[in-house]
């Protein structure tokens, strides 16, 4: 597979590791009332559809970037990929 | 036998081999299999269930039968296809699968029981009892149904793994993939051929006269012109094997396959070709017609016949028949006759036939037996209700062509079948940026091959924004194919479909009657297609056979798709070199040369070469040698590489509370110049590693991890930092490689590093225990210093720039001399640390926590960490195992890691388990065995004796509960 490094071009995925779910860049907030049952939530629940799906894959053997890649996990097909870190400060609650 | 006329093999050059320990001639050019052929040689190995007599079948890679053992020794390969095995001077062959001789084989006697080794007999048959499976049944099968044996010695060859990438990438050098290749090289762009064959051409080297001029001249021309284009890498002998993900490409070249010993050069070699267009142009496959005893040597597919004769000027026999059911069956005739081989007959299942060939033609016939127990020496032909027996010694069968659409369907695309063509094709698409040119599309006269070639290869290149012209292309043979359905004779005796597998048409009707209809069930209960030709030239026509049993139409029955690798891939290949001492990095401390000079024993440690102990001459025992050294180190001073704990640079502004964040306990609130331990835990609680965390500046920490976890704590650190918290600041580094650090521990260390600083003062008041300072060394080296203590005495850890590591073990060792300085390894450091009870990765194996820990308190409520909540669950909180020490009763008992604990006299069993011991060892301080573990209310059960079980070894100790710390409770030594 190749990944579109959104600083570096195509990379191929074994320069990445790859860590799973895209929403685990939306930790709850461990000081609230309720941190609980949000962590719970966080940490032991995940989508796995078949089909679109955001997760994270780090460029461990490259320049050390997160990315938020999209990928449809039925075909392989990669429809983008850009920078954890703007991804969290663009839109994530 | 003697050779035809003609021919693409040089007579000039005889090469000598063996098959069967038998000497033999060929020349350069031949495969084993035509060399064999040229020799009177048909029968070339025995089935795989029946061990029927087989000779060769076809004269590619999808060869089903004549499969053999080459070379001898470590390099005996086996299940090589004959067909596609290069012959050279002194290549040694054997035939396979069978118990005596190749014409004797006495597993032969499974043929006789034939009516009991139907499809399904193996899931019928050997179901029980189940205890029989490992013991009798699975040996027995394998012996008789065995393929090569292997040698279970070391591959002595070297295999090499590569990366290449390009514009276009041609899989196929037959016609349509040479026009493909001349038309895209030409406009510059980068183009890759690669062709399994070890000469360009296809079947154009299998033809008489598909071109206007002679096809090698052409092929010639061509080559001549490929040279001449830096852009085009023409890769012989490489096979595609799977079309993968995003336009890569797994290809194998076979770079010394054909010569005797590889020499210098590597075996084969692994590409990964990443392709932003390819065309496939894998050709065709002949397909068979079954018919009772269609297995015999000399049977094989027409078009192979017409390949012998024509490429490597050989007819297995004299006297030839032709049994067809369409126009191409002719044409080998034809070619044959041309070559001065009697054509005695061609037998066209169709009616309306004129001969071609001043031999004779049956029309409207069909060939319904055969006989030749070693060979073929007669067939059974049957028209219109009567039946006559001819004489020949070799029979070709055409019953049209199946295209090669494999790697088409590695992407799971399902090719659907063309009634007009007769024929399955896939659909644009299947594989993303792959098109099928040739006869891979259906497109199967040269011209059409040559033309679609160069139009797929002009049409890819539009679409990477590359303008082609069509080149100049000869005038070509363009005969239509004609296909005409006829899938099997219909009889009473077994005709094979599956050769290699021994599936016959009974196999197929049996699946049938047992309800095992859809193609796949067909070919899980027959093995159809299972072996290692991967039914290359019987799956068509098996799905057609049940078509027929079923009434329904051939695309309503459909076709099983294939996998990757399209030909067998061997596993050392696969590995790519990567074996012994090249399966991973090895990753060497920077005072490796100095341990290496004092006769360090050294120990894999991940990737690291750790110095293990420092034996000295007359020390007979690694024991011996560690005792000295831990007892060296409590009384002068000891010095050890610790490099290879991780080291990751935290900076900026928000670096505290970035860390606040990162450790279960506080870290902004630590003075500059201070060191903390830090305990991390992973988002659910659970305790994960631990280190030091320096301050030596207000925005400059240095954080350290366990030597196991240095990667895996740096990639989390970086997830936090770029995933959960971008809007600190604060930047990381990983700076394992870029500092030697060396431990000094021992009541003389402050003396020795007195030897070494630049005027630094190391008093107890300006330099306490954890202190950290960045200072310069020996003059002028810069150096950060931290006085922490892993072995519980006074101890420092110095830091140097790593080139500097090897020089300044060699000075403090130098320096020390009088005070007793001692290198020390790794296993006196895991003893000190035990002796002091300091966790490491066997108290933190990812299934303790921080409350086990004994640093439950560490936890901090006051802010959020990672894991922090989660460690907080009801069950962690209610976990009562904590750490303690263990000692045993009688001094002389050893003490295993790994011994469950329990109370004295307790039933051993999982319901009284109170926990397990992590970590043993000698310790020469206390002077026995000792060993922490996690014990349940250990903190309470202080000088109780409980009993230690390790039923692996039928051990059972009494241990004392004794504190962790077995050397210095107080922490005298190391704050002195």
């Amino acid at each position: 597979m190749l990944i579109p490094h959104p600083l570096l071009g195509p990379r191929d995925s074994s320069e990445f590791s790859y860590l799973g779910d895209a929403s685990l860049m939306d930790r709850p907030d461990g000081m609230a009332p309720d941190a609980a049952e949000r962590f719970h939530d966080y940490v032991h629940l995940r989508d796995n559809p078949a089909g679109i799906h955001r997760e994270l894959w780090f460029h461990e053997q490259g320049d050390r970037s997160w990315l938020v890649v999209t990928r449809n996990t039925v075909t392989h097909e990669i429809l983008g990929a850009e920078l954890a870190r703007d991804a969290r400060k663009g839109g994530a609650a | 036998m003697t050779r035809l006329s003609g021919g693409l093999i040089d007579r000039s050059r005889s090469l000598s081999f063996t098959f069967d320990g038998k000497s033999y001639t060929g020349h350069a050019g031949d495969t084993l299999a035509s060399a064999l052929l040229a020799n009177g040689v048909r029968l070339m190995g025995r089935s795989f269930k029946y061990h029927r007599p087989r000779g060769v079948f076809s004269a590619g890679s999808e060869e089903p039968n004549a499969l053999v053992e080459l070379r001898s020794g470590a390099r005996q390969e086996p299940n090589t296809r004959a067909t596609v095995a290069e012959l050279f001077d002194g290549l040694d062959a054997r035939s396979q699968n069978r118990i005596g001789s190749l014409s004797f084989d006495l597993m032969a006697v499974n043929d006789l029981f034939s009516p009991f080794l139907t499809a399904g007999f193996y899931y019928k048959t050997f179901m029980w009892p189940r205890a029989f499976w490992e013991k009798l049944y699975e040996p027995a099968i394998r012996r008789a149904a065995g393929l090569g044996s292997l040698t279970h010695r070391p591959d002595p060859d070297g295999y090499d793994a590569g990366y290449l990438h390009c514009d276009l990438l041609v899989i196929g050098g037959g016609a349509a993939g040479l026009a493909a290749a001349l038309t895209a090289a030409r406009t510059g762009a980068r183009v890759i051929l690669a062709d399994e064959d070890f000469r360009l051409g296809g079947r154009l080297l299998a033809e008489s006269n598909p071109l206007e001029m002679p096809a090698p001249e052409w092929i010639a021309g061509i080559e001549a012109e490929f040279a001449s284009l830096p852009n085009l890498r023409v890769m012989r002998r490489t096979t595609v094997w799977g079309a993968f993900d995003h336009g890569i490409y797994g290809a194998v070249e076979r770079v010394s396959d054909h010569l005797a010993e590889p020499g210098k050069r590597v075996r084969q070699t692994l590409w990964r070709i990443t392709a932003r267009r390819a065309i496939l142009a894998s050709g065709a496959t002949e397909r068979h017609i079954p018919f009772a005893n269609n297995d015999r040597p000399g049977i094989m597919l027409a078009g192979a016949l017409r390949a012998y004769a024509n490429r490597w000027a050989v007819s297995p026999a004299q006297r030839v028949a032709i049994f067809t059911s369409n126009d191409d069956g002719h044409r080998t005739a034809l070619d044959l006759a041309a070559k001065g081989v009697e054509i005695a007959a061609v037998i066209d299942a169709r009616t309306d036939i004129l001969s071609q060939g001043s031999y004779r033609t049956i029309a409207g016939a069909q060939v319904t037996g055969s006989r030749g127990r070693l060979g073929l020496r007669r067939i059974q032909v049957t028209q219109g209700g009567t039946s006559e027996w001819l004489d020949c010694g070799a029979l070709g069968i055409a019953g049209g062509w199946n295209p090669n659409l494999h790697l088409a369907s590695h992407h799971r695309g399902r090719p659907q079948w063309n009634e007009a063509a007769q024929a399955f094709l896939a659909q644009e698409g299947f594989v993303p940026g792959l098109t099928i040119a040739g006869a891979a599309a259906g497109q199967g006269s040269t011209a059409r091959a040559l033309a679609s070639g160069a139009e797929a290869a002009r049409a890819a290149l539009e679409a990477l924004g590359i303008t082609a012209g069509l080149p100049d292309l000869p005038q070509a043979e363009d005969a239509s194919l004609n296909q005409y359905p006829l899938w099997h004779v219909p009889g009473q005796d077994r005709a094979w479909v599956d050769f290699q597998n021994d599936v016959t048409v009974k196999d197929i009707k049996l699946a049938h009657q047992e309800n095992m209809r859809p193609v796949e069930h067909l070919k899980r209960w027959t093995t159809l297609g299972m072996a290692t030709d991967q039914g290359k030239t019987s799956n068509v026509t098996a799905l057609a056979v049940m078509a027929e049993l079923t009434g329904q139409s051939i695309n309503q029955t459909g076709t099983t798709i294939f996998r990757p690798p399209y030909t067998p891939v061997s596993l050392s290949v696969l590995g790519g070199g990567d074996t012994g001492p090249h399966f991973r990095p090895r990753r060497l401390t920077p005072t490796h040369d100095w341990a290496t000079s004092q006769g360090a024993i050294f120990v894999e440690v991940g990737q690291w070469m750790r110095a293990q102990y420092f034996p000295r001459v007359g020390e007979t025992h690694w024991r011996q040698t560690v005792d000295r050294e831990v007892l060296s180190t409590r009384k002068g001073v000891g010095i050890c590489d610790v490099t290879t704990l991780g080291k990751i640079d935290v900076q900026g502004g928000d670096a505290g509370e970035f860390l606040d964040r990162v450790y279960a306990n506080a870290m902004k609130s630590l003075k500059v110049g201070m060191v903390r331990y830090g305990l991390m835990l992973r988002e659910d609680g659970f305790a994960w590693d631990d280190g030091t965390c320096a301050r030596l500046a207000e925005t400059h920490y240095v954080v350290t991890t366990t030597t196991a976890n240095a990667g895996t704590i740096y990639r989390h650190m970086e997830f936090c930092r770029q995933c959960l918290w971008p809007e600190l600041d604060v930047q990381l580094i990983s700076t394992t490689d870029a500092w030697a650090q060396l431990s000094v521990a021992g009541p003389n260390a402050r003396k020795l590093l007195e030897r070494v600083v630049d005027g630094f003062d190391l008093s107890n008041e300006t330099f306490p225990f954890m202190a950290c300072a960045n200072l310069t060394i020996c003059g002028g080296l810069r150096a950060r210093l931290f006085r922490i203590s892993f072995s519980g005495e006074l101890a420092y850890e110095i830091a140097v720039p790593a080139r500097y590591g090897n020089a300044l073990m060699a000075r403090l060792i130098e320096k020390g001399a009088d005070l007793g300085a001692t290198p020390y390894g790794t296993e006196a450091l895991g003893v000190m640390r035990i002796e002091k009870g300091h966790a490491a990765g066997n108290e933190l194996n990812g299934q303790t926590t921080a409350q086990m820990l004994g640093m439950g308190r560490m936890v901090s409520t006051k802010k959020d960490s990672i894991g922090a909540v989660m460690s907080r669950r009801d069950g962690m909180v209610a976990e009562r195992r904590v750490l303690v020490g263990l000692q045993p009763v009688d001094p002389t008992d050893p003490v295993v890691a790994g011994s469950h604990l329990f109370t004295k006299g307790a039933v051993q069993d999982t319901a009284n388990d109170q926990g397990w011991i992590t970590s043993a060892c000698f310790s020469p301080h206390v002077g026995s065995a000792i060993g922490l573990g996690y014990l349940e209310n250990g903190a309470e059960r202080m000088g109780e004796v409980i009993t230690a079980a390790n039923p692996l070894q039928k051990q059972s100790v009494m241990l004392r509960v004794v504190s962790a710390h077995f050397v210095d409770p107080e922490g005298v030594r190391l704050r002195a």
